[in-house]
């Protein structure tokens, strides 16, 4: 017991440990939207594209959350524009753009920064840096997304499902679009410390995959996602503690470690279930199926 | 003829410059019961969306009824059938105004087991979308459509990939529906199960070939400007059935094929 207690004398540790679990639940929550309407590789772009914001506001002195949201807010209108220009997919423009920010991100700490630390604690993740006010912004940007989630439940389950027939049904499909990229991007903004760039994007996709394979109902596999999320993220940074090693990479092999056991226990049933999340392959009113 | 719910004059739509359908005018009355035939790439399906208002012409005027309610839908080929819903979340989904809680109201819930009991799927409500037949899950998306009360229900290819019983089945359903004062407009490229019984059909091919009774429509002449083939057209005790000459020329060589090498394999 006290190998569970321990690390809660460290007002650093508490921090941290509320804002992963915390951040595993925001990321959970949106991750049922992310991964069942194809955009792993959207949140996977763009956590990497704030890293380069990130890095520049940490070396003017600008503030974190407004410099790091501003780069990933130009990044994330750069794919728009080069993809609407429809020279390349938005896959290959995610790619360039937010790869190329991401290096900018790397050769700044490397040229001006704190190189070794600063990068380590950006990629991988770092409870270090936690303070109270990151506990606050975690929580109020948790709080918002489950506000907007319980609000706007129907018309986002709608627009992700089946787009043309929500917009024929009168939701605002394009609002309801935009909603969810900005959740999203606020969402990899508040979490980026304690879970670190690159690893991200796997608690956005783990826990809805693991919720996935337990049901078939939406609105279980939400609270499931969410559920999943928070407890990889609370055991992940009691593991980091004794483990020393850094949180963003235990919290996600906790999540790894919960999908084995799960695909395991639900057997092809499950497996089943999960197979067309996040598949690449238009889903309903996208594109056009037919003329 | 009762009163006009949705007009299309002269409408021209294009995707990236290439017209898929030009200049056709359409008329959609309370009571109509419609079939669009054509080959695949006709423009089927987007004449179904410029109805719907999700492809704008490039030319030509539409109008709608004020007010007007419609149900849409899509060909079942297009759904993600891995998603996680149930039959009684996807036939709510279309319920979007209103009641903003996420879970249903008592009201709503009834609503839902009434619509799914007319349809012939009552008790599914729990099942998983992918746990269905394929008629059922047709059934499913017109319930759904059907959630709205609309005045016009669109329907696009609503009996590919469904067995004989069951095109029967949908087909006599959307009849009563019609019936019962619902106007349905739907696409199919089905002449002799599907076109062949509806009151009233459009042949389209990016342009309207022809329009009318069954027996205006299916005709040799129609049929060869809709799908670029000749077609002939047999009269069976009052029903007409479309044949394709090819098919027929295929049908005749493989049966006399058969015929002469089970003639040798006696004589050896």
């Amino acid at each position: 017991m006290t190998w569970l207690t321990e690390p809660f004398e460290f007002a650093f540790f508490r921090h941290g440990v509320m804002v992963a679990t915390m951040a595993g639940a925001l990321c959970g929550l949106i991750g049922v939207y992310v991964t069942l309407r194809g955009m792993s590789y959207i949140g996977h772009g763009l956590s990497h594209a704030i890293f380069g914001g990130a890095a520049a506001s940490a070396l003017v002195g600008f503030n974190f959350y407004l410099g790091a949201g501003l780069w990933g807010m130009a990044s994330a209108l750069a794919i728009g524009r080069v993809t609407r220009r429809r020279i390349i997919g938005s896959d290959a423009a995610i790619g360039v753009i937010t790869t190329a920010s991401f290096a900018f991100g790397i050769a700044l700490l490397g040229l001006y920064g704190q190189v070794r630390t600063s990068i380590d604690a950006a990629i991988f993740g770092s409870v270090l840096g936690v303070t109270a006010a990151d506990v606050w912004v975690v929580a109020g940007v948790t709080l918002a997304a489950g506000a907007v989630v319980f609000a706007f439940y129907r018309k986002l389950l709608f627009t992700t499902f089946d787009p043309e027939v929500a917009d024929v049904s009168g939701v605002n499909t394009a609002r309801m679009d935009a909603l969810l990229m900005l959740l999203l991007s606020v969402s990899i903004l508040a979490t980026m410390k304690v879970l670190g760039v690159v690893l991200i994007a796997a608690i956005l996709v783990i826990p809805p995959v693991v919720a996935r394979m337990l049901t078939n109902s939406f609105a279980r596999m939400l609270w499931l996602s969410t559920l999943v999320g928070a407890l990889c993220g609370f055991v992940g940074m009691i593991l980091s503690f004794h483990l020393d090693v850094s949180s963003g990479a235990t919290i996600v092999l906790v999540g790894a470690a919960v999908f084995a056991v799960v695909f395991a226990v639900t057997g092809p049933g499950g497996r089943r279930q999960a197979a067309g999340l996040d598949a690449h392959d238009a889903p309903v009113g996208a594109g056009r199926p037919g003329r | 003829m009762s009163e006009s719910l949705l007009r299309l004059e002269g409408v021209t739509c294009a995707y990236d410059g290439a017209p898929v359908l030009v200049g056709v005018d359409v008329d959609i009355a309370g009571s109509e019961f419609l079939g669009i035939v054509g080959p695949s790439g006709s423009g089927k399906t987007t004449l179904l969306r410029a109805m719907l208002g999700t492809v704008e012409p490039v030319a030509g005027r539409m109008w709608r009824r004020p007010g007007l309610r419609m149900g849409y839908v899509p060909q079942v080929e297009t759904v993600n059938w891995s998603f996680p819903v149930t039959v009684a979340e996807a036939v709510l989904m279309s319920r979007t105004t209103g009641r903003r809680l996420p879970w249903p109201s008592a009201a709503e819930k009834a609503e839902v087991a009434s619509v799914l009991d007319r349809l012939g799927i009552g008790g599914l409500g729990t099942r998983h979308i992918r746990e269905l037949s394929g008629g059922q899950q047709q059934r499913v998306f017109l319930a759904r459509a059907l959630l709205r009360r609309p005045q016009l229900l669109l329907l696009d290819e609503p009996t590919s990939g469904v067995d004989v019983r069951t095109r029967h089945d949908i087909l006599h359903l959307l009849a009563d529906l019609n019936l019962a004062g619902l106007a349905v407009v739907l696409t199919t490229h089905d002449l002799n199960g599907i076109a062949a019984h509806l009151p009233q059909l459009v042949g389209l091919n990016t342009e309207v070939t022809g329009r009318g009774t069954p027996r205006e429509v299916l005709t040799p002449d129609v049929l060869e400007r809709t799908f670029g083939a000749p077609m002939e057209v047999l009269d069976h005790d009052g029903m007409l059935i479309v044949v394709d000459p090819a098919e027929l020329v295929t049908r005749t060589v493989a049966r006399a094929t058969i015929s002469v090498t089970s003639s040798r394999g006696e004589a050896s």
